[in-house]
């Protein structure tokens, strides 16, 4: 039986808000009525009929619950416009919130936290007391929500009113729906604070437990996802907790399901016992599934979250790739996250399969699902070598149907499979040149004369196809010009004919001199002066090796993947990013009081280095370091601390002793880090790279919680360990050495010294600093050489290896105070010898790995300038390697 | 964060507001107009259901005319929102009696808006039983229980049943005759390759439930699952049993007694309602078998052939069966001949369309036809040949060869119940590559 509200959408003539202002004060019910619903109607649409707010008022005090409702949703959306006329309503509710009927008593104070007016927020504390105490279960579930509305609103009046013990009393509720919503406004309430408000013991974790089983489906949801956050103490207990959340898998609820997956997940980090594991996640993979046969979208939410669970536990649904085909009818959304999983399930056992699949998307309409079914070919073929063959096998054939974008987009992942395999599949070059003149698109174009140029040797005809593109170079984008630039130099080099030096010269000059793009014109002109000058060097450089390249299928940063599995189901999850890359309004009410007792800078400094955070967390993602959970504040030494009544910069007790040392270099300044300062500096000890930090607590509040990460870097310099801060009160400090280890995230790309850091604690946003890595910290201690070895090494060594640099302004004053430093820092010395006025020292040291360093210094003692030159077997890291002698010098 | 909505909007086709309820003021009162510039009046309407504009992420699905919209700013449960869209719509639809389009949301505004501000406070989805809710949120407002009464005595327990623990079912129900209903619905979902082998295959069945009972009665199923009955197997042989792949149920049905006992005990909600889901992907008996066979004859001609085979009992009979066999665009003419049935072809969806009423079991139909194309000079790419697709509906067979071994009601007053069971199987996505 359905209603027939859309008469109240129908305008009247002119003077319609007179006219309605006249119904709602009609001495008739119905008519009152009538008119309340023709203004929510206008409210809908779009009008704006906030003038009618004393006359919509005056219908609240009515018995009538519809019509009562409709006069609280009209508040709702005007009271924020009218904040002195919203005061009339208070009466009123204050005293629904006492009426007999739940119902209403209910009504009243939902409706009031949504009512975002300060006087009328404070009107509210009253009745909220009360009905948190209320004999009504509706009542104090509702009461429960309203908490964390207020505490959105005004968090000190929730904390001096002392809501939140009355929110923390309703855990132990005996209805599960208010244990449910007072789990869920504490969750929320914990997430805005700095200060630790809803932890979690394993007292209240057990009743959480429990309390599930008699939930609703959404109260099931927010339990288990405040739950999620818990750490258990060990395997056991982790098993306990797993065992009772595994029958939540059965639920019909998908929020269900993928919040007791989170949970699983979690836990299963601690469980050790192999059959466990392999058994939960056996117990997982149905569930996960059927969540596929939901609505699209849900499906959508699904498998975007089953891509990263993948990623973590490839066990889990190694044998269910079949359900990840594609449907024809599927929405390309679901069809292309089912295809990306489909690659990272690929394995030798079903690839066949999987490459008929592959090769049936090829040929369908939507052209971007095509194209993602050509790459995921290639995809497979970079990533299992076995399976290689057949894949490119696979490609020709659909080059074969010439369907333009099918043979562009295999082009493209051809290349790639070239560059994967060097040398195993070039006999197919021929087959891909026939398909030369219907590439269109310059990133396949780009591609086919990457290989033309490659494989110039091996193609007959390399240097017409090459000058067939000749023909149109000024009009070609540029990522075309750079390769037919870069081919037809690598054309020439490996057939110095007459064809190709013609083209040469063409090429060059085009480039050079009708071209506006700065990249192509010096990279032209490398070109150019290195083959006049020196064709061999231009062979080393231009037809020098590649690196291999690997699959990139399992692309997310391990640390990056920990974060986003802690957010199964949210939006993370389905971005593929971490929270705080999205969501701007990070800290609200709780942040507002902490940076109001911070007048200056503070509230500047907080927005700029929010803004910086990397848009996809790039510094944050890197890094396998620090375990993202375990609690490195130690509570037992702080305690001590103040039981004894010591200074609070502790040295956590499993540490070596920190010296004091000379003071390190401040990196993040407390006007940046909202009162929290960090200096820190790598230092070599004992034959270990210790990253020496120094934590200044110059907030209001205890910090606690601190981790660490660092962004891939040249060195893959990573932490060894947990950082072991204690929890730090305000206006102390700590000191700590965090033990580093080497090639753990080396990052790609030209070699740098620039070592990016994030640090971040439970009160405060990541931090993002920059520091320089000191290359000396890497000398090993058994650098030292015999003079034999000494003379050995530097002869063994071809002279290109020899690299040297002048440093005009240092002066070595004391020669034995010189000495002593460098071999202070492992750079030994091995001889002396005078050349004319000159001394000349000589020196040896180690890197990792074992890599001879021989350092050669020419100064005359006591005047400036020294020349100094190295020789090693890696030359390319000379730029750091002068580097660390400056800074040894110069100190 | 369990959050699932800051804002809710429900906008018509064209993108105007039919009505909206915003939750949380992290997100203004015009993001819809975003919503509206950047995805529903551009390519990306219907790319991804998830997008993020500024500083609001936005989630939609489209039911029937309707485009239901959530706005947040925070890290929000998207599978929650989701759920509570879809669990929403299936309980306006409850209220509305049945459609629920820009329409019905226009008739009912006052209504919906007095849910919406019930089902979910402050972006927390709240209790969404229809059941429970039509206590105290009644169709016409005038007949609310509070007016009918004195306003001291409300409805009795409405507020303990919405927040009770059988949050679904409510007391003091009374029927003369005691009755259940048990519906197995199954959809067999097929992708075969055009060789004949199965690429994909599995069941999605679901138990519907339809329940006239008095009182608070405990109910507990039997099936022939090897999970639910391993002791009856062995001590009482009762013949075949299946094995399902995975379960889900409805949320009155005791999970962790699930997970201990393997029994499914439930107090279900009153009238009609699933009461479990399941999914089965061994053993699943195809009902129909296709042979296809397509010959492109030059560049204007093509042939087709298909040939449908029936594999269960001659007993059984199949409803309804459709056949559609794609053809390229270009079609000019066709002719056909067919054992039974009749076919055509239909322009609009680009296939020939094959319909047979009524095919028993252990037969076999086919159909040959011959499709003349219009030969065009534009049309370059090769005509891709989407699958053939299939519908029917099989009563009284389980492909999955699920059965109810029993139905046990137990209530304090002991009545006696009647017990009705149905099975029928029908075809999800049936699709034969050709």
């Amino acid at each position: 039986m359905s209603r027939n509200d859309s008469k109240y959408f129908s305008t009247t003539k002119k003077g319609e808000i007179p006219e309605l202002k006249e119904e709602l004060n009609s001495q008739y019910k119905d008519k009152r009525k009538d008119a309340v619903k023709k203004v929510i109607a206008a409210m809908t649409v779009g009008k704006d009929v906030s003038s009618l707010f004393t006359d919509v008022v005056n219908c609240m005090q009515t018995e009538n619950l519809e019509l009562k409702k409709l006069v609280y949703l009209y508040l709702i959306n005007y009271a924020k416009s009218q904040p002195d006329l919203a005061i009339l309503a208070v009466n009123t509710f204050v005293k629904d919130s006492q009426d007999p009927n739940p119902l209403i008593r209910a009504l009243a104070v939902r409706t009031m936290g949504c009512i975002r007016v300060d006087k009328i927020t404070e009107y509210l504390c009253d009745p909220l007391q009360r009905c948190l105490k209320d004999d009504d279960p509706y009542v104090r579930k509702t009461a429960a929500i309203c908490v964390a509305k207020l505490y959105d609103i005004n968090a000190e009046l929730v904390e001096d009113r002392g809501f939140l013990d009355s929110l923390k009393d309703l855990i132990s509720d005996n209805n599960p729906m208010v244990v449910a919503n007072a789990v869920a406004a504490l969750a929320e309430i914990q997430e805005h604070s700095s200060r630790p408000i809803f932890e979690i013991t394993s007292h209240t974790l057990s009743k959480l437990l429990t309390a599930l089983n008699e939930c609703t489906e959404w109260g099931q949801v927010f339990i288990l996802d405040a739950l999620s956050r818990y750490k258990a103490a060990d395997a056991r207990e982790a098993e306990n907790i797993v065992e009772r959340v595994t029958p939540r898998l059965q639920h019909a609820n998908c929020a269900v399901v993928l919040s007791a997956v989170k949970m699983i997940l979690q836990q299963m980090e601690l469980i050790t016992s192999t059959d466990v594991v392999r058994n939960l996640c056996k117990k997982m993979a149905p569930p996960l599934v059927t969540l596929l046969s939901a609505e699209p979208e849900i499906q959508y939410v699904a498998l975007r979250n089953i891509n990263l669970i993948v990623q973590r536990r490839p066990t889990i649904l190694a044998h269910e790739i079949k359900v990840f085909f594609c449907k024809y009818n599927d929405p390309i959304y679901v069809k292309m996250e089912k295809l990306e999983i489909m690659i990272k399930l690929a394995s030798d056992r079903n690839i066949d399969q999987v490459l008929l699949e592959f090769k049936e998307y090829a040929t369908e309409v939507d052209v971007d699902f095509v194209r993602k079914a050509v790459r995921a070919i290639g995809r497979c073929a970079i990533k299992l070598e076995r399976a290689a063959e057949r894949c490119i096998s696979v490609l020709l054939e659909l080059i074969k149907i010439k369907v333009n974008y099918v043979v562009q987009e295999a082009i493209i992942v051809i290349k790639d499979i070239f560059r994967r395999y060097p040398n195993t599949y070039e006999s197919i070059i021929a087959t891909l040149c026939e398909s030369l003149d219907t590439l269109d698109e310059p990133e396949a174009k780009a591609c086919m004369i990457w290989i033309i140029g490659e494989y110039a040797e091996r193609i007959d005809n390399a240097d017409e196809l090459l000058e067939s593109f000749l023909e149109s170079f000024p009009e070609e984008p540029a990522q075309v010009q750079l390769q037919l630039l870069t081919a037809t130099v690598k054309l020439f080099l490996k057939k110095p004919t007459e064809g190709p030096q013609q083209m040469i010269q063409v090429v060059l000059n085009n480039a050079t001199m009708e071209t506006d793009n700065p990249d192509l014109r010096d990279r032209a002109y490398i070109y150019w002066r290195l083959l006049s000058t020196d064709p061999e060097a231009a062979k080393d450089v231009v037809l020098a090796e590649k690196p291999v390249i690997t699959d990139d299928s399992n692309q997310l940063d391990s640390s990056l993947l920990d974060e986003l599995l802690v957010n199964i189901a949210t939006l993370s999850s389905v971005y593929h990013k971490p929270p705080d890359a999205f969501v701007t309004r990070a800290h609200t009410s709780a942040q507002k009081a902490e940076d109001e007792e911070y007048p200056e800078g503070s509230e500047t400094a907080y927005s700029e280095s929010s803004s910086a955070n990397p848009a996809n967390g790039a510094v944050s993602t890197s890094a396998s370091v620090a375990p993202p959970s375990p609690p490195p504040a130690v509570p037992v030494p702080d305690l001590l601390g103040d039981l004894m009544g010591m200074d609070n910069s502790l040295v956590p007790t499993d540490e070596p002793a920190t010296p004091a040392g000379p003071p390190l270099p401040i990196l993040l300044p407390a006007s940046t880090g909202q009162g929290l300062q960090i200096s820190a500096q790598l230092t070599r000890r004992d034959g270990q790279v210790f990253y020496s930090m120094l934590f200044e607590n110059n907030t209001q509040v205890p910090l606690d919680g601190f981790m660490i990460q660092f962004n891939k870097n040249t060195f893959g310099l990573a932490a060894g360990g947990p950082l072991q801060v204690p929890q730090l009160q305000p206006g102390t400090s700590a000191r700590t050495l965090l033990p580093m280890v080497m090639f753990q995230n080396m990052s790609q790309g030209p070699p740098n010294s620039l070592l990016q850091v994030a640090v971040k604690n439970n009160q405060q946003p990541v931090w993002y600093f920059n520091d320089k890595i000191p290359f000396h910290v890497f000398f090993t201690e058994d650098g030292k050489m015999e003079r034999s070895a000494f003379l050995e090494t530097w002869r063994s060594l071809p002279d290109s290896n020899e690299v040297s640099k002048d440093f005009p302004a240092i002066v070595i004053g004391s020669v034995d105070a010189t000495l002593e430093r460098l071999a202070a820092s492992n750079v030994f010395f091995i001889a002396k010898r005078k050349n004319a006025n000159q001394d000349v020292f000589y020196f040896s040291a180690k890197m990792p790995r074992g890599i001879p360093l021989l350092i050669e210094l020419t100064t005359v003692v006591g005047s400036p300038g020294v020349k100094s030159a190295i020789k090693t077997p890696s030359p390319e890291m000379s730029a750091f390697l002068f580097e660390a002698i400056e800074t040894l010098l110069k100190s | 964060m369990p959050v699932a909505a800051s804002a809710v909007y429900f906008l018509n086709l064209r993108g105007d507001v039919l009505i909206n309820r915003l939750y949380r003021d992290d997100v203004g009162g015009n993001m819809v107009d975003a919503f509206r510039t950047h995805i529903m009046q551009t390519k990306e309407l219907g790319t991804c259901p998830v997008r993020q504009i500024g500083g609001c992420s936005f989630f939609y699905m489209r039911i029937s005319n309707v485009y239901i919209v959530i706005v947040v700013s925070t890290n929000a449960n998207v599978a929650c929102a989701f759920k509570f869209v879809v669990e929403a719509v299936a309980l306006f639809k409850s209220y509305f009696g049945g459609a629920f389009d820009e329409d019905a949301i226009r008739n009912n505004f006052v209504l919906i808006y007095e849910l919406l501000d019930e089902i979910m406070d402050f972006g927390y989805p709240q209790n969404l039983s229809a059941e429970i809710l039509k206590l105290y949120i009644t169709q016409e407002g005038v007949r609310s229980p509070f007016l009918s009464k004195p306003a001291d005595k409300p409805v009795p327990n409405a507020t303990l049943q919405v927040t009770g623990a059988v949050g679904w079912r409510r007391e003091g129900l009374v029927y003369k005759k005691n009755e259940v209903f048990l519906d197995i619905v199954e959809s067999v979902n097929l992708l075969m390759s055009s060789k004949g082998s199965v690429l994909r295959c599995d069941v999605t069945g679901k138990i519907l439930m339809k329940c006239f009972l008095s009182g608070m009665p405990d109910l507990k199923l039997g099936l022939n699952d090897k999970l639910f009955n391993f002791f009856l197997n062995i001590f009482f042989n009762y013949g075949k049993t299946i094995e399902l792949d995975d379960v889900t149920f409805h949320q009155c049905v005791n999970l962790t007694r699930f997970n201990s006992e393997k029994t499914v005990s439930f107090v279900p909600p009153d009238g009609e309602f699933e009461l479990m889901k399941y999914r089965i992907t061994e053993g699943v008996n195809l009902p129909f078998k296709v042979l296809p066979t397509i010959k492109e004859l030059g560049r204007t001609r093509m042939e087709v052939n298909v040939k449908v085979k029936s594999t269960f009992i001659e007993k059984l009979f199949a409803l309804g069966v459709v056949v559609k066999i794609p053809v390229p665009k270009q079609t000019a003419k066709t002719s056909f001949t067919v054992t039974s049935g009749r076919a055509k072809y239909n322009a609009s969806i680009d296939s020939l369309v094959w319909k047979i009423r009524k095919f028993p079991g252990q037969t076999e139909a086919t159909l040959s036809a011959e499709v003349e194309l219009i030969s065009t000079m534009t049309e370059k790419k090769s005509w891709t040949r989407p699958p053939i697709q299939m519908e029917f509906q099989v009563p009284m067979f389980t492909a999955s060869g699920l059965r109810v071994r029993f139905l046990k009601v137990w209530e304090k007053s002991g009545y006696n119940t009647v017990e009705w069971v149905r099975y029928i199987t029908k075809a999800g996505s049936y699709e034969i590559r050709c």
